[in-house]
């Protein structure tokens, strides 16, 4: 009997009328936990009862713990008839089965029904009293802490980061059993629920084992998914990256775990050469990999096809030929062995982390990603989900087979998604190859010197863009030069990659958000024929999208993608591919060449023309982009490289000596003009078409940037002010005529329309980022395209360049590494100052307000002002005595980032992953769609803030919307939405308010109860 | 390609203040879009017509989300659907009850009831508010006063801890109730010229000295009625005008004090029976509920105009004024005082405000 689980019924508040009569309510609670169920008394006549209930007691099994969700219910009681119930509220307790999150969860949670939304709020108090271990075999995880986000979480140091753990579960889908034909809507969504949320805490359950097998104490970069397989079942899926952590004690201790290569680099710059002598070519670039496999299930019999593309877009000149440095070879060759044992031991090496601890990713290779289509079937028993688990091992070992023919062991930035369409599901999956440092992967069993050995090794800021594999047998055809950092090693012309960009890598310039969209129709088929068509069609979507990523990279002036995320949706008459990135300017990499136009009918001088005009306009946009994204050219960039490395003659003395030797010197100094120009062949209006649509990509208005990765690169003095959002738009195609470009038209109007909106709507946060920007895209009826965006919009100071970054020890010590990015960087922040900013003036009168939240930064700083003074109780007042007195819902921060900017997370309470269900008979009643989404995405971050704040906690970081799927009905008035979310809660305190503790106080201990009385007010 | 559906929702609910006051002068969303437009919005930010429309739709509909909460605003501070600011949250509920001087002009005295309700077409069309925003308005005085009716303590404590209004608005709304419980008349052509300023004026001067609280805090509906006995009272003052020595008296004590001090004193000298005879009437009619409705009506006719043909200037109707209530304190003859300090203190109050072109 391993816990001991007390609940107790505060009160309730804004209840809806349940007895018209009287216009009041009889209230009472049941509160359920596996089989028991306790109630409260019935308050009777009251909106606003007090039941102020003994505390329920409940004794289970850890396991039950980490499974069941507790169950409140509020009701109605009815003496003559059966009682109505009010709503729901589902708490998941696993947070307070760890000793380092929440001790106790308590506080107003929103009352959910499935069909009339929020009704009123309840106040509940649970706890748990864990009886420490019996000695028996396990089946329960308890203690495992789960994070969402996907770096090693801020106030913790990875000890060991053992690799990947996977798991899925799978049961019938309670929407599609005989029962559902003659039960209410209502109780088939709450049994829907209640499935979800128990196979989650099983799935969580079961990675936890994996995890303590492992060794590990903690799954981080944890992404669970559940996949509506609609007749043939739901399956929920979790994959995550096992890891042991050290909680870091206090601030000061926030060094990295191990230290930063940076300066020792610079003194031994000849040891680096990672060059690997075994692996196998195959057919893949550096920046794709695909294989299409087709494997029907079933009776079904079809040898499964795989069709392998090789698709390269590098250019193909300049193989290169010469013989890097090898003087690190015999050492390398150890680490190599080293690493790779440690790897090998694994079935899939793969890590869900996007970014790493420093010294972690040693190279990357590129882009690595499988699909396949799948036939789905009933699922028979839900106790052997073997099909499933074979389809992704399938996938997977895909994946693994594609990193060793790129000469890496090892995929980083791994996710895994599938899109349904009926019968049809589209599983894929994506990482970065990558090589790793071993120091990570095992326990104690690399020895002190080979570490530190292999620190000293990595050269800052662009070890990791150095090729992993071996140039004399690449595995594709690829551009090769010299870094154009350290220029020592070779690297690619470009890269792909899904992870972020990593804390040291020099950058020139600012980052943008890059998108390829594309839209293919297919024809309408059953089954086999279905499938069949959509794998065919497949490699050709992926070439487009990547073509497109290429040919606007290029137009951006950029030479690198960072967080590619490329996303096939499959729906009843078309495929559509979305692919979104952050480009940057690798100052390692060699400057793009430009897009070069060429024309098939030569002949034709009015086509000539047209042409020349065309390649005119490319070429003012390549030049327009560059300074807008401050891209200047690596000629500012050598100067400024060469004073604080090596020092400049002794860097050109080797240049000579190369030159001397070998060929590649004089191609890679001229490949600064425009020598290897991308060349595109406009043979017909479909290449046409392409042209033009690169061309009408708008850039964001002055004083707005957008990525899709944690980070914008070349922007660091961020400001507190944030907003999270998310935004919905669903279109209908007119069923005529539909051909591939009005297809393609369409999705891109929407994607750039709504990206127009939301600069249009946040101009009063001006100048801002938008990070993290996530869109989906999904095909819910035959001629909707739904796209769903969340992102968090950043406000940044443009006068404060570089300062905010100083105050941090950790910060200035990653900084260390990057001076000379730094050099670079300070000159373009001046000179960015002096543009003409703010084209949108700030919407009047929005200097009142006066909270973190919104306004304008000179309200913003009278607020952190008024917060940094006084500490502890003081703030509490504060923040109690507002115009509109006693409020009492504090304010919880969300975002997709794994950080809050300005502010230092001191403690991570638990993962928050919560799923629901809205459905209403009365859409137009609710404001249509529009308001019926609306409503119910407001309502589900009302429903996560009140459990972080419940938990003591006063944010979510890595907030992700993971699942949005929206069905309407207008015809019958009726519309259905679940949504899917997760994320890490956590208490932050403001970096300013830090600073005045650790003055005061320098035990710095009372900084968690100083942010718990800002929750609580 | 229509959109079928589109929506922001922002962790912190974004509030567009230009856009919150189109909604609440009753624009239609096209209407809204238009004048949006016209305002110069789409050159100053490179906008669409149509990134407007969705904006203006987002905004509108979170606005009739937060309707429902406005309509209690305590509910607006406790509820959790909506992260807005607090500063935020005092604007939204502050302007949704504000209210425009011609619509208030037009209801104030009256009956808040259904019947008023269904004039509000023709209010609209001639005070060129929509129909929309006169409704707003005048659910909001009738919501204002269902709360506060019935309740004990303070008429303007009342609407700030139940509405959440900055203390000017809130005493705006006692007055608005106070007159629309007591039904004064103030829609007649003579007191067009009355702003709703001066009756506010006026009405908060009542509050204080002429309604039960004002004796007796404890009371129910206190500042909502006027003290009934009181008024019974006033009967008595009606000897100043009826006993002709007391008249006679009261002239020459108020000729004496001011003589040389008015530049209208002829005038006064001749008028002042008829001014005295005025006002005590006043007073002495106010038991029947008909002529308590009309007492800005007679107010305006008894004094205000009497002193206009004559061009009075503020000041001399002030002296005269003041003379008049003080030296009643030196007739021998009068016994009742106190009243006519409760009485003539606040009406000397309201005539000076309502002494105006």
């Amino acid at each position: 009997m391993p816990g001991k689980l007390k609940v107790k019924i505060v009160a309730g508040r804004h209840l809806p009328v349940m007895d018209r009569a009287s216009d009041l309510t009889d209230a009472f609670v049941e509160v359920k936990f596996g089989n028991t169920t306790f109630k409260t008394d019935v308050y009777l006549k009251s909106l606003n009862p007090q039941w102020n209930s003994e505390w329920f007691k409940f004794e289970v099994d850890d396991e039950d713990l980490q499974d069941e969700p507790l169950q409140i219910t509020v009701l109605d009681h009815d003496t003559y008839s059966a009682n109505d119930a009010i709503g729901k509220v589902y708490i998941d307790i696993d947070p307070l089965l760890y000793s380092e999150a929440a001790t106790v969860i308590s506080g107003w949670f929103p009352i959910y029904d499935t069909i009339h939304g929020i009704r009123g709020e309840i106040n509940v108090v649970v706890k748990v009293d864990l009886f420490n271990d019996l000695n028996r075999f396990r089946q329960s995880s308890c203690g495992i802490k789960f994070f969402c986000t996907t770096s090693i979480p801020k106030c913790y140091r990875a000890v060991i980061i053992h690799g990947f753990v996977e798991e899925l579960v799978v049961n019938e889908d309670p929407e599609y059993q005989w029962i559902d034909r003659i039960r209410t809507p209502r109780a088939s969504n709450e049994a829907r629920q209640r499935l979800i949320s128990l196979m989650s805490g099983e799935l969580q359950r079961k990675i936890g084992l994996k995890v303590l097998e492992m060794r590990g104490n903690a799954v981080v970069g944890y992404l669970q998914c559940f996949d509506l397989e609609g007749e043939s079942g739901l399956v929920v899926r979790a994959i995550g990256t096992a890891c042991t952590l050290d909680k870091l004690s206090s601030p000061a201790a926030f060094l990295p775990a191990c230290n930063s290569p940076s300066k020792e680099m610079k003194e031994i710059p000849f040891n680096e050469d990672p060059n690997p002598n075994t692996h196998s070519s195959g057919p893949s670039t550096p920046l794709k990999n695909q294989t299409y496999s087709f494997s029907p299930s079933k009776s079904y019999s079809r040898q499964s096809s795989s069709s392998d593309t090789d698709l390269s877009l590098t250019p193909k000149t300049g193989m290169g030929s010469g013989s890097a440095g090898k003087e690190g070879g015999p050492f390398k060759a150890l680490l190599r062995q080293q690493t790779q044992s440690a790897l090998e031991q694994r079935e899939f090496p793969f890590f869900t982390l996007t970014a790493f601890p420093p010294g972690f990713l040693v190279h990357v290779g590129g882009v690595v990603s499988a699909r396949s289509v799948k036939l789905l079937d009933r699922i028979h028993n839900p106790d052997e989900p073997e099909t499933r688990d074979a389809w992704w091992a399938e996938i997977r070992q895909e994946i693994k087979s594609h990193a060793k023919a790129l000469g890496c062991h090892a995929v980083v930035g791994y996710s895994e998604s599938t899109s349904i369409c009926e019968e049809v599901c589209i599983l894929s999956a994506s990482g970065t190859a990558a090589v790793l440092n071993p120091r990570f992967l095992q326990d104690g069993t690399v020895e002190g010197c080979l570490e530190q050995r292999l620190e000293e090794n990595l050269p800052a800021g662009c070890g990791f863009c150095h090729i992993p594999y071996d140039e004399l047998n690449m595995p594709f055809p690829a551009h090769l030069t010299y870094c154009y950092n350290c220029r020592k090693q070779k690297v690619p012309d470009v890269l792909f990659t899904t992870i972020d960009l990593p804390m040291d890598a020099a950058v020139i310039g600012k980052g943008c958000l890059i998108q390829a969209r594309l839209c293919r129709l297919k024809k309408k088929a059953q089954a086999e024929a279905n499938a069949t068509a959509i794998s065919n069609l497949l490699p050709f979507m992926e070439y487009e999208v990547h073509t497109q990523l290429m040919n606007k990279l290029k137009l951006k002036g950029m030479n690198a993608l960072f967080g590619l995320r490329i996303q096939i949706s499959v729906g009843e008459n078309m495929l559509m591919g979305l692919a979104s990135a952050t480009g940057v300017y690798l100052a390692a990499l060699p400057t793009p060449g430009g897009i070069q136009i060429a024309g098939k009918t030569p002949n034709d001088g009015s086509y000539e023309q047209h042409i020349s005009h065309m390649q005119k306009k490319i070429n003012d946009t390549i030049a327009k982009n560059k300074e807008l994204y401050e891209i200047n050219p690596p000629e500012i960039c050598e100067e400024i490289i060469g004073s604080p490395i090596p020092e400049p003659r002794q860097r050109s003395r080797l240049l000579r000596s190369q030159s001397e030797s070998s060929d590649e010197v004089t191609e890679l100094d001229l490949s600064h003009g425009k020598k290897d120009a991308f060349v595109l062949e406009i043979d017909d209006t479909d290449a046409m078409e392409d042209v033009h649509s690169l061309l009408t990509d708008v850039p964001p208005p002055s004083g707005f940037y957008s990525c899709n990765t944690e980070i914008m690169p070349g922007i660091n003095n961020w400001t507190s002010e944030i907003q999270m959002f998310t935004s919905v738009r669903v279109i209908r195609l007119s069923s005529l005529n539909l051909t591939n470009q009005a297809l393609n038209k369409n999705f891109n109007d929407l994607c750039e329309n709504l990206l127009k909106s939301l600069y249009f709507k946040l101009r009063s946060m001006i100048p801002c980022c938008l990070c993290h920007v996530n869109f989906t895209v999904s095909l819910p009826e035959d001629e909707l395209i739904q796209v769903t965006v969340t992102a968090v919009a950043i406000t940044f100071d443009k006068n404060q360049a570089l300062q905010t970054t100083k105050t941090h020890a950790e910060k200035s010590l990653q900084r260390a590494s990057t001076d000379n990015e730094e050099l670079l960087q300070f000159p373009l922040e001046l000179c960015s100052d002096s543009l003409p900013s703010h084209p949108f003036p700030p919407a009047k009168e929005h200097l009142e307000s006066a909270s973190s939240n919104s306004g304008i930064p000179a309200a913003q700083r009278a607020v952190t002002v008024e917060k940094a003074s006084p500490v502890g109780e003081g703030n509490f007042r504060n923040r109690s005595s507002p115009p509109c007195a006693n409020s009492t819902v504090g304010v919880v921060k969300m975002t997709p980032l794994s950080f809050i900017p300005g502010a230092k997370i001191t403690k991570y309470l638990g993962i928050i992953n919560m799923f629901f269900i809205r459905e209403t008979t009365s859409l137009r009643e609710e404001g249509g769609v529009s308001g019926f989404l609306h409503a119910f995405i407001a309502e589900v971050f009302a429903m996560v803030r009140a459990h972080v704040a419940a938990l003591g906690g006063n944010a979510v970081v890595s907030y992700i919307m993971k699942q949005c799927v929206f069905m309407e009905n207008p015809n019958k008035n009726q519309a259905q939405c679940l949504i899917n979310v997760s994320g890490d809660a956590v208490v932050f305190v403001r970096e300013s308010e830090l600073e005045v503790v650790s003055t005061q106080q320098p035990a710095a201990t009372c900084q968690p109860s100083c942010t718990g009385g800002e929750v609580t007010t | 390609m229509a959109s079928e559906l589109d929506i922001f929702v922002g962790n912190t609910t974004l509030i567009d203040e230009d856009v919150y006051r189109l909604w609440l002068d009753g624009y239609s969303v096209s209407d809204a879009v238009a004048l949006r437009v016209r305002s110069g919005i789409l050159e100053q930010t490179g906008a669409t017509a149509a990134v407007l429309q969705s904006d203006t739709m987002d905004h509108y509909r979170t606005f009739q989300m937060l309707e429902r909460l406005l309509h209690a605003p305590p509910k607006l501070l406790h509820q959790l659907i909506f992260q807005i600011p607090p500063s935020r949250q005092a604007l939204l509920i502050e302007r949704y009850y504000a209210f425009d001087e011609a619509f208030v002009r037009e209801v104030l005295g009256k009956k808040l009831s259904k019947g008023t309700k269904k004039d509000l077409d023709d209010i609209s069309t001639k005070t060129g508010i929509t129909l929309k925003s006169c409704r707003r308005q005048f659910d909001n005085f009738k919501r204002v006063f269902k709360v506060v009716e019935e309740m004990r303590g303070s008429l303007v404590d009342n609407i700030q801890q139940h509405f959440l209004l900055s203390d000017r608005l809130a005493r705006d709304y006692a007055a608005i109730v106070f007159f629309a419980n007591n039904r004064f008349e103030t829609g007649k052509k003579k007191l067009q010229y009355l702003s709703f300023g001066d009756f506010a004026f006026c009405a908060e001067l009542m509050i204080q000295n002429w309604t039960l609280g004002a004796v007796d805090p404890q009371a129910d509906d206190m500042d909502m009625d006027l003290d009934k006995e009181f008024l019974q009272d006033l009967k008595e003052l009606k000897v100043l005008v009826a006993d002709k020595d007391l008249l006679d008296l009261h002239k020459s004590l108020v000729c004496t004090a001011l003589r040389g001090k008015l530049g209208v004193f002829s005038e006064m000298e001749a008028n002042f029976k008829n001014l005295s005879r005025g006002l005590v009437n006043v007073a002495a009619k106010l038991t029947h509920n008909k002529d308590v409705r009309d007492l800005f009506v007679d107010l305006v006719e008894k004094f205000v105009e009497p002193c206009r043909s004559d061009h009075w200037p503020l000041n001399d109707v002030r002296l005269f004024l003041n003379q008049y209530s003080a030296s009643v304190h030196s007739l021998d003859g009068f016994r009742h005082q106190a009243l006519w300090d409760r009485y003539m203190g606040t009406l000397r109050g309201c005539l000076l405000r309502l002494c105006h072109d």
